[in-house]
């Protein structure tokens, strides 16, 4: 049932309104009530950034606000902490969640369904089965591949052989498969695309994944890793040392590596220098905002993220539409953590908004990333970051930073970190 | 108590908004941002990522909370429940936190970046919250038409 939720129970309910209330809240009161009394918000994307905007809009409107999710799969998979997939101390079925408590909870509506078309004049959405009006619109799509450079690997059939794995879910099952295949004395290969692109220091988490299985069942094999960036983009002396001291000699790292062509059938890389045979082949392609941003025309032709105000998430090229999550133009890391501070802040701001009162001129928020370096032991980078009045922008505060080292400690602390932000996020 | 109040106002607009379908809620709403603090309230759920929603962290085998883990600094207060803290206790552990004065895997990355100000407001909020026991989401299967 609609109110339900965490901080109340159904003899406070009953004391509150009467057995009468109850019963008539019973019959769907959503559906009835006509137009609540701040307006709808339409929210597409059920991911950490969506769900996140959902829950937090109904807790803070009082549930004055109407929210509705329209989220293509019928379930929630982790990215966090999927890498573990790969080294084998996790499974798929431990990162998968429904949606049904976060909808109960807080009486958020929920639709099914892909979107076609995104109508920013008339306010309305399209979807494969049916249309929506809004009052505010939420985009949070995370990314979409960009397959211009690499047409090779755009197929399904091609993904089947060469998965990239960066959204977790089959192909990070069928990725693992094909570690587990793979002969002793096999080489893995995996690319590393220009940032920005999802999860900073998940490309690097993986070398560790794949090495901490490979060291262990795999010995003679080797993990290569091409990277288009100038070096490690994240906690790279940590993971240096990480490579140097637990898993010696197995990962070649090379950096300024642009993936050129790739032939599928043989799993063959060339890159402006190079040729790499693979028995197992990872690319993580270049990324860019998710499709529904493209087709709601909130990016430029020339650069592939969402602009957007610090201060409310709104588009800065369309009105009453806000985007959060990885979809967005910003010189921050796309993680997580990040797109549920990020959904916090705009939630906040829409209720102010649709309330007729003021945001938060000064937002401020934590971030923060953990990395499994084995299947044990984890290591972290966090900051705070504040909004910078002169510079429109988020940025860091002073303080922040990495572990000194990755330890088992921490590897709990993170586990914590996942149960914490699930039950954040879907409850 | 906060809680109560903002489920008592759903309550009464849910059935308000039946017979009436176009009340105002927008001075309730005003209300609750300016009890909440909208600067704080939203900072605080940034801690839930590791603290759990209004400061209710899931019950799990690495969690300490400093009632039962008083002897061990070192773990102490692991992902720990803030919900319904001292604010005496609270902000003596961030402004430890922030000095270097007490041990620390991550916080001093969190706490070095706030202002007193706003710590002392986050005792506020954290006190302010209801203790409610939360266990861990429970996983599924994945579906075989997922991506
Ligand atoms: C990435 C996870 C993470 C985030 C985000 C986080 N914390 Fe913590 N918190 C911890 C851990 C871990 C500890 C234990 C000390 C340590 O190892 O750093 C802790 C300890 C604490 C403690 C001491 C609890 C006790 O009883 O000893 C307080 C208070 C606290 N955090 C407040 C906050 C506040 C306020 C925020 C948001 C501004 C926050 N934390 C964000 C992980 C986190």
């Amino acid at each position: 049932m609609l109110i339900m939720t965490n901080h109340f129970n159904r003899r406070d309910f009953i004391k509150v309104t009467g057995a009468a209330g109850a019963l008539l809240l019973s019959q769907n009161s959503f559906a009835r009530a006509t137009k609540p009394p701040l307006g709808r918000v339409v929210i597409i994307g059920g991911g950490y950034a969506g769900a996140t905007a959902a829950k937090y809009l109904r807790m803070w409107s009082l549930g004055a606000i109407e929210v509705i999710v329209v989220e293509a799969n019928a379930q929630f998979v982790s990215c966090p902490l999927s890498n573990l997939v790969l080294g084998g101390s996790k499974n798929i079925n431990d990162l998968t969640f429904g949606y049904d408590a976060l909808k109960a909870n807080h009486g958020i509506q929920w639709v099914q369904d892909t979107v076609t078309a995104i109508d920013t004049g008339a306010k309305k959405i399209s979807m494969l089965r049916g249309e929506l009006s809004y009052d505010r619109l939420i985009v949070a799509p995370g990314v979409d591949f960009n397959y211009d450079d690499l047409p090779m690997l755009a197929s399904a059939a091609a993904q089947q052989q060469i998965p990239h794995a960066w959204k977790a879910g089959w192909q990070t099952v069928n990725l693992r498969k094909q570690l587990e295949a793979m002969p002793n004395g096999g080489v893995f290969v995996m690319s590393v695309p220009r940032a920005p692109y999802r999860c900073p220091p998940g490309p690097y988490e993986r070398v560790c994944q794949v090495a901490s299985y490979l060291k262990v069942h795999k010995p003679k094999s080797k993990i290569i890793v091409l990277d288009a960036n100038a070096e490690i983009i994240s906690k790279k002396g940590l993971f240096t040392k990480v490579w140097a001291d637990i898993y010696t000699g197995m990962v070649d790292y090379r950096p300024d590596s642009v993936i050129a062509g790739v032939d599928v059938a043989t799993k063959t890389v060339t890159t402006e220098f190079d040729k790499v045979s693979a028995e197992v082949l990872n690319i993580i392609p270049p990324q860019r905002a998710g499709k529904v941003a493209q087709i709601a025309n909130l990016t430029e032709k020339d650069y592939p993220w969402c602009e957007v105000s610090f201060l409310t998430y709104e588009s800065r090229l369309v009105q009453n539409v806000h985007v959060v999550g990885d979809s967005i133009a910003a010189g921050l890391p796309k993680s997580a953590h990040m797109a549920t501070s990020q959904a916090k802040v705009c939630a906040n701001a829409i209720v102010q908004l649709m309330a007729g009162l003021t945001p938060d001129p000064a937002p401020v928020f934590a971030n923060t990333c953990y990395s499994y370096v084995t299947d044990k032991s984890a290591m972290h980078v966090a900051n705070v970051y504040r909004y910078d009045e002169a510079k429109k922008i988020m940025v860091s505060a002073d303080g922040g930073g990495v572990s000194l080292a990755p330890s088992d400690k921490e590897g709990g602390y993170a586990a914590a970190w996942a149960q914490n932000i699930w039950a954040d996020t879907l409850t | 108590m906060k809680q109560f109040q903002s489920a008592w106002f759903l309550a009464a607009l849910l059935i308000t908004s039946v017979s009436l379908p176009d009340i105002g809620n927008a001075a309730e709403v005003a209300v609750f941002s300016a009890e909440q603090n909208i600067h704080i309230r939203a900072l605080a759920a940034s801690c839930a990522a590791c603290h759990g929603t209004l400061g209710n962290a899931v019950e799990s085998d690495s969690r300490g909370s400093s009632a039962v883990n008083k002897a061990d600094a070192d773990t102490n207060g692991a992902n720990a429940v803030l919900a319904g803290i001292a604010p005496a206790d609270f902000t003596e552990k961030m402004l430890g936190f922030r000095d270097g004065s007490r041990k620390a895997t991550v916080m001093h990355h969190h706490a070095k970046g706030l202002s007193v100000a706003e710590i002392n407001q986050l005792a506020v909020h954290f006190s302010q919250q209801k203790r409610v026991a939360k266990a861990p989401l429970k996983p599924q299967v994945l579906n075989a038409d997922h991506d």
